[in-house]
């Protein structure tokens, strides 16, 4: 997979002499981005105040900024770290269950009522805020003790642990009301009484402090320490990493953010049942992973958008979906295994710095031809 | 003490269906390191047939027997050949995805085909009661029993004392070494996954006798706690299997009769959870290190 | 290189792909309010799925009724239109369903969900609106406590749990066993409400077992049911699960009683049998409707369902048709106070006509007194020899 990264870059590199690229800054990188992320924040926001989108429309939106935050989220453990996690939806249940129960104490406490959420003050901010990062920190926990027995194993072993203890996970939601004794998730009738206080801001928000933490950590030593153990990790533990820390902090970290996303999603939704959180939650933000293509964040967020509003789009062929997301699993591992855009990422940056730099695919190739290298053409 | 017999039965019934499907889970995987996802869905297959054949077509149990066991053979062997068969020198992790995407495929295909809705299996034989001494058992519960220990001593011979079982073996020590020994390695397994669908098969026809329906999500829940029996038995080994698979449906017997039946399947997984971290090769598992 | 191309390909699918559905929700949005010729009522309920079955019988109720009305003529001269959603019974399916119904197709009135939890969340997300809901079938205690805009037509869980227990009492059955789902709302509301009233008529409870969902095997639990040697057995639970449970009691010889709530319905007769006709003697459930509860209004409708889809209708085609009928009453009372459809006054009118409304139903007749649920009556319905539905007693609410 890393090695077919240079076709992307070689253009730029094959030519000129490199002292003559010009490059952006990194301040001026990120700034760049953030303007962007802030852009597309208030002109969403402002097109639901508006009414350009409707509410149908946005709460669709949530969801698929819900379900981009767990396809991103998981893609570390699988895509980054390399591991196949079956029990995704079980993290996100934890998170889900944690932050709605906190919010939904915590505001009996402090005497705030479900309208205030709608309205939004800045205690029901402050008590949404805590209840996601209570969710998170629960859904880590979670995978902190998920992981430390489960990542001694290895891929199938890996795999099938993870999926006894999301089981495992559910049925202690069903029935742990009755062991304590008090009422708190509600058991098979669900979870009712939470306020909803997602919108399309705050899961927005968090899509992009998700996807900048996860991009941040896989640039810093932590990431290439992450990759090495997928790429070998018999090659990474000889050359010094510490494979169970690594391992374990990948994988607390994609369980925290797929709580953040519980979190998120009880607050759509307004209801949660421990049934929802299955096996086949899990697999549905498994094929969005494999599909966008394991280790690519832009993949994941794509594919994740792509799924989740196209049978809203085509309902009338919701029998189908369950069996063309088997058929597309299938058809993929076998013809196009590192997913549709392998561990290819959009780099906006690197764009701009092309641009900069007049280094345009048509330049490239003429080049590539005035060298007299029959190469093909690029688009084919 | 009527009681206690009983639920030793009930026990001893639950186990042989689990055993009987983790046989099929071993095989495949202590040849080609595959845990075969599609495994119990391959048995909802085969008590869909036996529902096809005796509900709607009208014909004989034993005509239903035969031609399940034979819909799953044909299957399993299909499934390798589509699905596994291209991805033989892929990563683990690729062919793992295929796997659930067969088992997917097969649990939302039928659900296409036959509706959501669970179908009901007739009885095979009109006797349903057996009366033995003071205690009056269930025929299926009995057939149960007796065709898993069957079963069990045909695999073990076939695998120990004959010719196609000894290229299993040597296909599954070694895949290179064993075709150098001119052992057609693409047949053998093959012929591994067409034994073990077999088996399920005969898995489907026993549990449609006693639980006498086939719905499309049955194979999952049966699939992971025979999956689960095979690993506690050490995967890859026979009489791991069976062990594993009754004392996964002993298990269940005594959390439900004790009357926690509610963390039962809670139970099982975390069973399987402390075999892993104590003993991950399982009971009867031989340890294999990996070489770099 | 190749990979290269296939993204390339794949994103210019997604992008025009995003445009088309962009340009599609910009399409079909801002058509809230009324048009003046037709009246706009949505249908919702899992369509696909696990629990399609219920969902479509309801729809299929639920639309035969609102045909025969326009056939009719009509509400206040105005057709009534459908809008049929999928929730495939789950909470965000149901909730996006709703959300396009409401601002999408522009309805003012909804039947559904269905199911439990999807109904609750259908129920959160229409307080905001007051949009009037009338759910067919969700039974659990919560679903109509949200706001004065959500009703149903079907008793609860407590209330059947109490219905047969009392039928226990009267029957003379001294012991009785349950043996019920556990991490289901249905079964556990309707066993703890049945073990409540059993003790206070002096009826022991042997032995309450339980199972979960995906359970196959009941062995265990019915061995040390039996074991107590009761009277009856209660399965409160859908005909799938029971059918099983009797069949495997039958076999480990048990040859009482068993009682069951409105789940059994189509457990014999349906598309398939569930148990052997042999084996479903001594069996009691109570129920809305039944093909053999020969009053004249269910005739006509089992008739008239019959020839609309060929086949005989079950409990919840009936409560569906109830649900339209209830639905329709509300929205007679607003078409006849001449409001403007999609106002607020307007929804206020149905929800305030639902409310007052006593509507002559195939399962009996519905009232509300005061909150969402319905005062009405109940059957108790057994097996006759060769498996077909017999009324055995109908009990007044």
């Amino acid at each position: 997979m890393t090695e077919k990264r240079p076709i992307i870059s070689a253009g730029g590199r094959g030519q000129g002499a490199p002292d003559a690229r010009r490059t952006l800054p990194m301040p001026v990188r990120y700034a760049i981005n953030a303007v962007l992320v802030l852009v597309i924040l208030v002109v969403g926001e402002l097109m639901i105040d508006g009414g350009a989108i409707t509410r149908y429309q946005s709460t669709v939106l949530e969801q698929v900024g819900i379900y981009i935050i767990l396809a991103v989220s998981l893609n570390i453990a699988t895509g980054y770290l390399g591991q196949l996690p079956l029990g995704h939806a079980g993290f996100m249940s934890v998170g889900a269950y944690g932050c709605s129960i906190f919010v939904i104490h915590m505001s009996e406490a402090l005497g705030v009522g479900a309208r205030d959420f709608v309205t939004g003050t800045p205690v029901t901010a402050a008590l949404v805020l805590g209840g996601l990062i209570v969710g998170g920190i629960c859904a880590a926990v979670a995978g902190l003790i998920i992981g430390i027995p489960a990542l001694r194993l290895k891929g199938d072993y890996l795999a099938i642990i993870t999926l006894a203890f999301a089981e495992i996970i559910r049925v202690v939601m069903l029935n742990i009301d009755g062991v304590l004794g008090i009422e708190l998730t509600g058991g098979a009738a669900g979870l009712t009484g939470i306020p909803s206080y997602s919108s399309f801001l705050l899961v927005f928000g968090c899509v992009a402090l998700v996807c900048f933490l996860t991009h941040t950590m896989m640039k810093s030593r932590h990431g290439r320490a992450i990759l090495a153990i997928r790429d070998n990790e018999i090659a990474a533990e000889a050359t010094g990493v510490n494979t169970t820390y690594y391992k374990t902090l990948a994988f607390v970290v994609s369980a925290f953010f797929a709580g953040v996303a519980g979190g998120l999603y009880a607050g759509c939704i307004g209801v949660l049942q421990p049934a929802y959180f299955g096996f086949m939650k899990s697999i549905e933000i498994l094929v969005m992973v494999v599909l966008g293509g394991m280790g690519s964040m832009l993949g994941s967020a794509l594919s994740a958008t792509v799924l989740t509003i196209l049978p809203e789009a085509l309902r009338a062929f919701s029998e189908y979906r369950m069996i063309a997301y088997a058929v597309v699993l299938i058809l993929v591992m076998i013809f196009r295994p590192q997913g549709l855009l392998g561990s290819y990422d959009f780099s906006l940056s690197r764009v701009i710095e092309r641009v900069m730099n007049r280094d345009f695919p048509w330049t490239r190739r003429a080049a590539r031809a005035d060298a007299g290298k029959e190469v093909g053409d690029d688009g084919r | 003490m009527d009681m206690f017999l009983s639920q030793m039965l009930n026990g001893l019934q639950l186990g042989s269906i689990y055993a009987l499907v983790a046989l099929g889970y071993t095989m495949v995987y202590g040849i080609i390191l595959l845990l075969n996802f599609a495994h119990g869905d391959i048995i909802m297959v085969g008590a869909y047939v036996s529902w096809l054949v005796m509900a709607q077509l009208g014909l004989s149990p034993v005509v239903a027997v035969l031609l399940s066991v034979a819909a799953c053979t044909l299957v399993g062997v299909l499934i390798d050949k589509v699905a596994y068969a291209p991805l033989r020198n892929a990563p683990r992790l690729s062919i793992l995805i295929t796997a659930i995407g067969v088992s997917y495929f097969l649990e939302n295909g039928a659900q296409l085909v036959f509706g959501a809705d669970a179908k009901r299996v007739p009885a095979f034989t009109d006797l349903q009661t057996i009366q033995l001494g003071g205690l009056s058992l269930s025929f299926p519960a009995v057939a149960t029993v007796l065709v898993t220990i069957v079963a069990t001593v045909a695999l073990t011979l076939l695998v120990q004392k004959s010719k196609l079982g000894k290229a299993m073996r040597a296909v599954s020590e070694d895949m290179g070494a064993a075709r150098l020994m001119g052992i057609n390695v693409n047949s053998t397994i093959s012929f591994t996954f067409a034994v073990g669908s077999a088996l399920a098969g005969i898995g489907a026809v026993l549990y449609a006798m006693a639980y006498t329906q086939a719905s499309p999500t049955m194979g999952m829940m049966l699939g992971t706690k025979a999956f689960v029996a095979a690993v506690l038995g050490g995967i890859g080994s026979i009489p791991g299997a069976v062990v594993g698979g009754l004392i996964v449906g002993f298990a269940e017997m005594v959390v439900t009769a004790l009357g926690l039946s509610v963390w039962k399947d809670a139970v099982v997984f975390l069973l399987l959870i402390i075999v892993l971290v104590v003993r991950p090769t399982g009971i009867f598992g031989r340890t294999m290190s990996e070489k770099v | 290189m190749c990979e290269n191309v296939s993204r390339r390909q794949f994103l210019q699918a997604s992008a025009l792909a995003m445009a088309g559905l962009g340009l599609a929700g910009c399409g079909n949005g801002g058509t809230e309010g009324g048009d003046a010729t037709e009246i706009k009522v949505g249908i919702l309920g899992p369509h696909t799925g696990d629990n399609s079955s219920y969902g479509l019988a309801c729809k299929n109720g639920a639309q035969l009724y609102f045909d025969q009305l326009n056939a009719d003529g009509g509400i206040n001269g105005k057709q009534v239109t459908t809008f049929v959603y999928d929730d495939k019974g789950d909470a965000t399916e149901a909730v996006n369903a709703y959300n396009s119904l409401v601002q999408n197709d522009g309805v003012t009135a909804i039947v559904g969900a269905v199911l439990t939890v999807p109904s609750i969340a259908v129920a959160k997300a229409s307080v905001a609106d007051n949009m009037p809901c009338v759910t067919p079938s969700a039974t659990a205690a919560d679903v109509v406590t949200f706001g004065d805009n959500t009703f149903r037509t079907c008793v609860t869980d407590p209330v059947q749990g109490v219905v047969m227990a009392d039928f226990a009492a009267e029957q003379g059955y001294k012991n009785v066993a349950t043996l019920y789902k556990t991490g289901d709302d249905y079964n556990e509301g309707v066993n703890a409400a049945f073990c409540e009233e059993a003790e206070a008529k002096g009826i022991t409870i042997t032995s309450q077992q339980s199972y979960s969902d995906g359970d196959v095997d009941f062995n265990t639990q019915l061995t040390a049911i039996i074991a107590t040697n009761p009277d009856a057995i209660l399965l409160p639970n859908y005909y799938q699960e029971d059918g099983m449970i009797v069949t495997q009691a039958r076999q480990q010889g048990y040859d009482k009683v068993f009682l069951g709530v409105d789940g059994w319905s189509g457990i014999y007769g349906g598309p398939e049998n569930y148990a052997d006709a042999a084996d479903l003697h001594d069996c009691y459930y109570c129920c809305a409707f039944s093909v053999s509860n020969e009053t004249e209004v269910s005739k006509a409708f089992t008739e008239d369902y019959q020839e609309a889809y060929g086949e005989a209708p079950t409990n919840f085609c009936a409560l569906g048709y109830d649900a339209a009928m209830t639905v329709a009453a509300g929205l007679t009372a607003a078409e006849e106070a001449g409001l403007e459809a999609g106002s607020e006054d307007y929804k206020q009118a149905v929800i305030d006509g639902i409310a007052s409304a006593t509507v002559e139903g195939v399962t009996g007749t519905i009232s509300y007194d005061g909150t969402g649920d319905p005062v009405k009556s109940s059957l108790i319905l057994t097996f006759a020899e060769d498996g077909s539905e017999k009324t055995f007693d109908i009990i007044e609410a």
